[in-house]
């Protein structure tokens, strides 16, 4: 068994309203899976029915290879997108009680919350109530509150809205080194770009379906569209620009007389671009030659586009 | 694993330790009996005001008619004119002068009679002029038709009738009003319960929406029993409240009337009226006599009963009422939202408790009194006014208390099960405020 979670088919209403419909996903273990999609898509639906905060209409999800049961609740730590702590509770008696709802005991959680509060250096705060402290300290707590269980799943949803830059960093590291000590991780988000480098597994979402999904990687490849950008170091930008224009599809160009330098953006018929560099080389000085790989959000808008969805 | 006690536990504590809520229970004991206090040491400063009403009688007719009484005293004066009675009466400071002037009959002696004084005078000493002059009057009337004084005397006495049950129980007047002071006293404190605690409960839900914990903590318990919880834990909370209140109110208030030397008897009489007041000539053996009969009567509102239904009847309506409350915490978003809906919560407890003062009292096996003890929503209240009068036998039928209390788990596990849906749907949900046509619709959601 390698997927931690599994949905089937997943199919979720409310009154007249299809939430998701026919979701199908396999997220493998120990890998960071990225569940993208615009607002209202059914991202946060989807990641209420893993949770059993709502259950499906349709479907089934299998967590571990087992039909989900309440016992997995104790297994995955959810960050939900609409997140807090009680203002007037103290840090310790707060994150203790939200540590036992998850199943630990007293005694366990007290032990480690006090590594958790050390590794981030929080410590002094046991005492303190939220509402003394600032936004970003929240913030801490509120992770140190989800991965405190050690859940074989962690979701996040929306993870770095909210956060400050400097813990949604501090945030970004403690998350990979989770992963490397043998989490699954998702992240659902609608900032596409804000999660990609982060993904090995993406699936997009969108308008309660699932549009697409795979290893990242492959789906760049399968989304690449022989877009090259290059830089030319050249005495005359101006005349090779008109030769270009004649020979390939110029996409866009930047240049400037005085600097001697054409950058352009060329679409290519196939993925063979050795013609275009030959071609390059006998004008002059390649200082820039890349094959530009779509975003996610690229990817996004081609998929849709794809599907014949069309946006009003 | 059971989470239930733990929600329990920490919607108990985040209560009893929340700073309003320590010092509303240790203030107000101290704010009621010292209003109590207050109030008892003002009325006894009151009565222990003396008037000195100067009398200038020159009238055959009145003699020794006024007696100086615990509040007025008299003062005679005598061969002096109307004008320098007038003076020496505000020279000495008297409260007022009552002139009785010569005339050849009561009638115009009474016509003729003026009261003088600084100020306008108080009504009660009004009232006991012309209670004195009135008697004289009637007295002299009578007296006319042929009565002798004595005779008169015994006219003058008053009539108590006796009352007693068809199996020949005799009864005591006025039982009837301990009663309903006891059964008043019960519905009463389930109103006021369900009205603060059920609030609570509401603005801790709300309280959890707007802080946004709530997903935090649904994703780890049901949202039922994070709902059972917020309600018991509060309750158990308002419990400890009212335990303070009771135990330090009653030492507070013992206290204060043994420091400020208060009759505690004087904190009623202010309810009693004149004419039970004079008419004191009861013979002792009577009032032995009906001290029994109340002690007989109040030793048979079925006390233990009644406690056992109160239990019984204040959990199941509590529960009802705190899961609406609960519903409505988390339809809302803020609590300016809640008032729409709060109103028809109030309207049966409200209907409750006059329905119950005027209609249960007088009647308390009337039609209008069963039909609200059968209703759900009054019946808490309702049932436990119409429970001093007894059990079976002259009180509540047996089928009725029983079908009431039916109707009443039926109600309960149809609104918690309502209450539940509301709830898990309305926590999740930001934004505008719903309707009731929404609520509606949330209830065929599938979980």
């Amino acid at each position: 068994m390698n997927n931690i979670l599994v949905t089937t088919e997943v199919t979720k209403q409310f009154g007249n309203h299809t939430a998701l419909k026919n979701v199908s996903l396999e997220i493998p273990k120990n890998s960071i899976y990225g569940l993208l999609g615009p607002n209202g898509a059914g991202k946060t639906t989807l990641i209420r029915i893993i949770n059993q905060i709502t259950y499906p209409d349709k479907g089934q999800v299998y967590f571990n290879g087992e039909p989900l049961k309440s016992e997995h609740i104790a297994q995955i730590g959810y960050l939900p997108e609409e997140r807090g702590l009680y203002k007037s509770m103290k840090v310790g008696e707060q994150a203790l009680y939200l540590a036992q709802l998850k199943g630990l005991s007293k005694a366990e959680a007290k032990r480690r919350l006090t590594y958790w509060f050390e590794k981030l250096e929080i410590g002094d705060w046991w005492n303190k109530k939220i509402q003394e402290l600032s936004k970003g300290m929240a913030q801490k707590i509120q992770f140190v509150v989800t991965v405190l269980h050690e859940p074989k799943l962690l979701i996040f949803d929306e993870p770095f809205s909210g956060f400050d830059p400097i813990n949604a960093n501090l945030i970004k590291e403690q998350i990979l080194s989770l992963k490397d000590n043998g989490t699954s991780i998702i992240f659902s988000t609608h900032r596409m770009e804000s999660v990609e480098e982060l993904c090995e597994y993406i699936a997009l979402i969108h308008r309660s379906e699932k549009i697409l999904d795979g290893k990242l990687s492959d789906i760049k490849k399968a989304y690449k569209n022989n877009i090259f950008r290059i830089g030319m170091e050249i005495d005359d930008p101006v005349s090779l620009l008109l030769e270009m224009k004649d020979k390939f599809q110029v996409m866009d160009d930047l240049f400037d007389p005085k600097e001697r330098q054409l950058d352009c953006t060329i679409q290519l018929p196939s993925n063979q671009s050795s013609g275009l560099l030959q071609f390059l080389g006998e004008r002059g000085n390649v200082n820039g030659f890349m094959e530009t790989i779509p975003s996610a959000n690229d990817i996004f808008i081609k998929a849709v586009k794809d599907k014949g969805i069309v946006h009003e | 694993m059971n989470k239930l006690p733990l929600i329990i536990k920490r919607e108990y504590l985040a209560k009893v330790r929340n700073k309003s809520f320590v010092i509303m229970t240790f203030l107000s004991p101290i704010l009621m009996v010292g209003m109590i206090l207050l109030i008892a040491y003002l009325t006894q400063l009151n009565d222990n005001e003396k008037r000195i009403i100067a009398v200038l009688n020159e009238s055959d007719f009145f003699s020794n008619e006024f007696v100086t009484s615990q509040a007025t005293s008299y003062v005679n004066f005598r061969d002096i004119s109307l004008e320098q009675a007038k003076d020496s009466t505000m020279n000495m400071g008297y409260y007022g002068l009552i002139f009785l002037p010569n005339e050849v009959n009561l009638e115009l002696v009474a016509k003729r009679s003026f009261f003088y004084s600084k100020e306008a005078p108080s009504s009660i000493v009004l009232d006991k002029l012309e209670t004195i002059i009135t008697g004289r009057l009637r007295q002299e009337r009578l007296r006319e038709l042929g009565l002798s004084t004595k005779e008169y005397a015994e006219m003058d006495r008053t009539y108590d009738i006796n009352i007693a049950t068809f199996d020949g129980l005799q009864n005591v007047k006025g039982i009837n009003e301990i009663k309903a002071v006891i059964g008043g006293a019960f519905g009463y404190l389930i109103m006021m319960f369900i009205i603060i605690y059920g609030g609570f409960v509401m603005r801790s839900v709300i309280e959890e929406k707007t802080s946004r914990i709530i997903e935090v903590i649904i994703s780890s318990v049901k949202p039922f029993h994070l709902m059972m919880g917020k309600i018991i834990g509060t309750s158990l909370a308002g419990i400890t409240q009212f335990g303070i209140w009771i135990i330090s109110g009653g030492i507070l208030l013992f206290i204060g009337l043994a420091i400020f030397d208060i009759d505690p008897a004087s904190l009623t009489k202010g309810g009693m009226s004149p004419g039970m007041a004079n008419n004191s000539s009861v013979d002792v053996d009577a009032v032995t006599q009906n001290i029994q009969l109340y002690a007989q009567e109040i030793f048979e509102i079925p006390i233990f009963a009644m406690l056992a239904f109160f239990i019984i009847y204040f959990v199941l309506g509590y529960l009802i009422y705190s899961s609406i409350y609960a519903a409505i915490g988390a339809a809302v978003d803020n609590e300016t939202d809640t008032q729409q809906f709060i109103f028809p919560v109030i309207l049966p407890l409200m209907l409750a408790i006059y329905v119950g003062f005027f209609s249960v009292f007088s009647n308390p096996n009337g039609p209008i009194a069963v039909a609200f003890s059968l209703f759900p929503l009054t019946s808490p209240i309702v049932m436990l006014m119409r429970l001093p009068w007894g059990i079976g036998d002259g009180g509540v039928p047996v089928w009725q208390l029983v079908s009431s209390i039916l109707i009443l788990i039926a109600t309960f596990i149809g609104i918690v099960w309502i209450a539940a849906k509301i709830y898990r749907v309305g926590i999740l949900m930001y934004g505008k405020k719903p309707s009731y046509k929404e609520l509606f619709k949330w209830l065929k959601y599938s979980s």
